[in-house]
């Protein structure tokens, strides 16, 4: 040990001691910081300091349509412009803002979903200004929502559970393959395949656009997670009957077999009956 | 096996295939039944193949249909899963659902069976449609073919409800869904609606009997009755011999074309294995109807996409476009908008089907025997109006898939419906016209051609700076093609009263029979006749023998014989540049 430092000490004026002392400052930093930030950002959820900073970033991306304290906008006929913000939680904000559906480009039926404007620590800044305005639902929490939480041995069953609370709340509008499906007036409930599990929960929690609410006392946070479990499940199986065509159902089968079925076979048989059998055959003197 | 042979033939040693053929016949006899029908003559053209994917997409249907059947269980009572598929182990089902899921994923090659099943399926009555409109356009269901024309009808009815039958017996999520619309059309029916329903279900929707008396139905009832009218439809096919397109040397009463052995039957046999192979691939390769996604049928369930197959698509755009129309009297509803949709305009397009050769034949007066085909263009109504009927047929088609539509495309589903609602009075009168005048147009193209030859785009410039495009006659094969059609006639009005002063009391239907027939054939360009031919053979001599500048003659002065060597050929131009002669001239080949 002395020894150790004897040699380091023999070194200290070495040219490169400087540049690796900064290199393990750097580290140490970085490392302490990493380990500490998660639970600052935890922590910070009501902290005054992500209100104000979220009332900053609301006033410039969201006031125009929500109104400067999230009240909602409506316009000369009464309408509504922008819905009131008040109590519709933090989880209604990572949705909307974490999927890029909000800020809307310009007024539809309903807000697309587009790249994401904002980083993650915005949203989370966002979120706790919303989430002042009144109680609402939180984000949350990685192990409600994620299906890697359902011990091994009872996620075939979680599965099937979440496969049948699937086709009795959501199917009617997102397909049986959740490949999304139209909804009057050129609304739509979208595909949910390559939707992060947190987001599918907080939809059902909070219900954006046209979809209801399904609350923890409808849909327990359990069932919730089994239906993200059957959803994950679904996506990752394998395609057993060879191309889904989109999984939309028999509309495209009917294209295929038209297209694909019927159209190679008219060709088949345009091509046979063009080839006339020769007249002279071998043997036989013309 | 020559049979011009000049002495008489001595038996040779019969091979082992013609021993057992003999033994056969000796008691058989059927070298004398099969003498005849093994030298069948068939015609050739791609059209008239049309039906034969029909028929071998049958045999698809009943190979893969009898291993089916082998694992399937046709019952609606309840069982819970354990197969293989995870998703769904451990959950209640019917009987059905579960040996379907079997099929699917624990017998070996089930899956394969089912898909291709259900894709022969789709072809089988896709092939049945394109054949009914070769037949149609080609004019091949005149007399006396009017009866075959209405088995073909009552086979393409038949196969749309056995594909109904079949859809609807997996139990999974989307049949139900199938039947429960099913149900909704049998109770539109007004006063015995329910009664009907109940009856069919044994008591309330979806009750536990609809299952295995579909599977009686799509198994043995319907299939039996395929298989006899397709033997009708092909026994009359050989009775009346095929129909053929007219050219040199095919007559009403003649057949050209090639024997059934060994060359037809070597045709339509390859043709078998090609219906097969296009099967096998869809179901090795593209997934349909995969019912572990759908879920075992539960009446509380929906899902968005449900449609039924292509062929009930139409049914389906007319219910989805109809108007909510319901009028209540007595207490008792009458659903307009799933009795008018689902039950009258359905029997309508099936009695206009059925029933159109003997339409056609009161307009047209025409009571002849057709052995040869007319072209589509030469009956320019017939044809714009099944140009029509597609159009309005593809309309619904897409108003049935509005929801995937709107999806796919980003439109707006209320639109589609509110667009399809106008569309369907529109659109299909548009191309009517627009196909109508479409054949007529030809058929002056073909005149022309007929009168004044063909264009060879060559354009020739006169010494005066004036240019002009050279035409060429036709071949004698093409001129026969184009002028082989049936004299025409206008139905004549015939007078109001007799000739004793009676009025006529069929005076009524008369008119509007000769207002129809002036409009089927008023505006067809008629037959050139003897005289113009002739006047147009003369005018083609003059033109090919003019050109003569230096002593080069295409022809000798009035030896055109109306078979010059540039007679149907493309030309490059130089064979009347004046400077060369046609002899020894090569002609394009292409």
């Amino acid at each position: 040990m002395r020894l150790l430092t004897a040699r380091l000490a023999a070194r200290r004026r070495s040219r490169l001691a400087g540049p690796i002392v900064l290199l393990l400052g750097l580290l140490l930093t970085g490392g302490a910081y990493a380990l500490l930030s998660p639970a600052q950002a935890e922590s910070t959820g009501s902290d005054t300091d992500d209100v104000a900073k979220g009332r900053e970033l609301f006033l410039v991306g969201c006031s125009s349509c929500h109104g400067k304290n999230g009240e909602g906008v409506v316009d000369k006929n009464g309408d509504n412009y922008g819905p009131s913000l008040v109590g519709v939680g933090a989880a209604a904000v990572d949705f909307q803002v974490g999927t890029g559906r909000m800020p809307m480009a310009n007024p539809s039926q309903q807000a697309p979903v587009k790249r994401v404007a904002y980083n993650d620590e915005e949203i989370s800044q966002l979120a706790a200004f919303v989430a002042s305005l009144g109680p609402g639902p939180a984000i949350p929490d990685a192990e409600k929502y994620d299906p890697e939480s359902i011990p091994e041995d009872e996620r075939q069953e979680a599965i099937v559970r979440g496969g049948e609370f699937f086709r009795t709340n959501c199917t009617a509008c997102h397909n049986f393959a959740a490949s999304g499906g139209a909804l009057p007036d050129g609304k739509y409930a979208p595909s949910l395949l390559g939707v992060e599990p947190r987001h599918v929960y907080e939809a059902m929690l909070t219900g954006p656009q046209q979809m209801p609410v399904f609350s923890d006392d409808v849909l327990e946070p359990e069932q919730k997670r089994d239906i993200i479990a059957y959803l994950q499940s679904i996506e990752e199986q394998p395609k057993y009957g060879g191309t889904t065509l989109g999984s939309y159902g028999p509309v495209a089968e009917g294209m295929v077999a038209w297209i694909g079925g019927i159209g190679v076979l008219v060709g088949f048989a345009v091509w046979i009956a063009s080839h006339t059998a020769r007249s002279s055959r071998k043997g036989t003197k013309a | 096996m020559s049979t011009h042979a000049k002495t008489a033939a001595k038996p040779a040693k019969p091979s082992r295939v013609g021993a057992v053929a003999n033994w056969v016949d000796e008691r058989a006899g059927i070298a004398t039944a099969a003498k005849k029908q093994v030298r069948k003559v068939f015609p050739d053209h791609w059209s008239f193949m049309l039906g034969e994917i029909a028929l071998w997409s049958f045999v698809v249907l009943l190979l893969t249909g009898v291993f089916l059947s082998l694992w399937f269980k046709p019952g609606m009572g309840e069982v819970i899963y354990d197969g293989s598929y995870e998703q769904l182990r451990g959950l209640h089902m019917s009987e059905a659902y579960a040996s379907t899921l079997e099929i699917s994923f624990d017998v070996r090659g089930g899956l394969l069976m089912r898909q291709m099943h259900h894709w022969a399926a789709m072809l089988f009555i896709a092939a049945m449609f394109v054949h009914l409109m070769r037949v149609f356009l080609t004019g091949a269901f005149r007399k006396p073919r009017e009866l075959n024309w209405m088995i073909g009808g009552v086979l393409l009815l038949l196969g749309i409800l056995e594909g109904f039958a079949g859809y609807s017996l997996p139990d999974d999520l989307l049949s139900g869904t199938g039947l429960r619309i099913a149900d909704g059309l049998v109770k539109a029916t007004p006063i015995v609606g329910t009664y009907m329903s109940f009856f069919m279900f044994g008591g309330e929707f979806p009750g536990d009997v609809i299952v295995p008396r579909l599977y009686i139905v799509h198994v043995l009832l319907i299939p039996g009755l395929l298989l006899a009218l397709i033997g009708a439809h092909m026994m009359l096919l050989v009775y009346q011999k095929h129909t053929q397109w007219p050219g040199p040397g095919k007559t009403e009463e003649n057949v050209v074309g090639y024997p059934m052995l060994p060359i037809y039957a070597a045709k339509a046999g390859g043709y078998f294995f090609i219906v097969f192979g296009v099967t096998a691939l869809l179901g090795g390769l593209v997934s349909i109807n995969p019912v572990w996604r759908y879920g075992p049928y539960n009446p509380a369930e929906v899902t968005a996409g449900s449609q039924p197959d292509w062929y009930m698509g139409v049914a389906e755009g007319l219910l989805r476009i109809f108007p909510g129309w319901e009028t209540e009297i007595f207490g008792v509803t009458i659903s307009w908008n799933v009795m008018l949709p689902g039950q009258i305009f359905p029997m309508l397009i099936l009695g206009g089907t059925l029933l159109y050769p003997f339409i056609e034949q009161w307009i047209t007066g025409d009571k002849r025997e057709h052995h040869l085909l007319q072209r589509p263009r030469n009956a320019p109504n017939r044809t714009a109006f099944l140009a029509a009927m597609m159009s309005l047929y593809g309309l619904l088609w897409a108003a049935g898939g509005n929801d995937i539509l709107a999806i796919l495309f980003n439109l707006n589903l209320n639109h589609i419906t509110y667009f399809m609602r106008v569309a369907v009075f529109v659109i299909p009168p548009i191309v009517f016209w627009l196909t109508r005048r479409w054949c007529i147009s030809l058929q002056r193209h073909d005149h022309e051609k007929l009168l004044h030859g063909y264009e060879t785009g060559v354009i020739m410039r006169s010494p005066e700076g004036a240019y002009s495009e050279r035409h060429l006659p036709i071949s004698e094969a093409e001129a026969y093609y184009i002028t082989a059609q049936e004299p025409e006639k206008v139905y004549e009005l015939p007078a109001e009263t007799d000739m004793n002063g009676v009025a006529n009391r069929k005076a009524r239907a008369m008119k509007l029979r000769a207002r129809m027939s002036k409009y089927w054939f008023g505006d067809n360009v008629p037959r050139p006749t003897r005289e113009e031919l002739e006047a147009a053979r003369l005018h083609a001599e003059h033109e090919l023998a003019q050109h003569d500048p230096d002593g080069h003659q295409h022809l000798p002065a009035g030896g055109y014989t109306g078979s010059h060597e540039l007679d149907g050929h493309p030309v490059d131009g130089h064979q009347f540049d004046g400077r060369h002669s046609v002899e020894g001239e090569e002609l394009r080949k292409h």
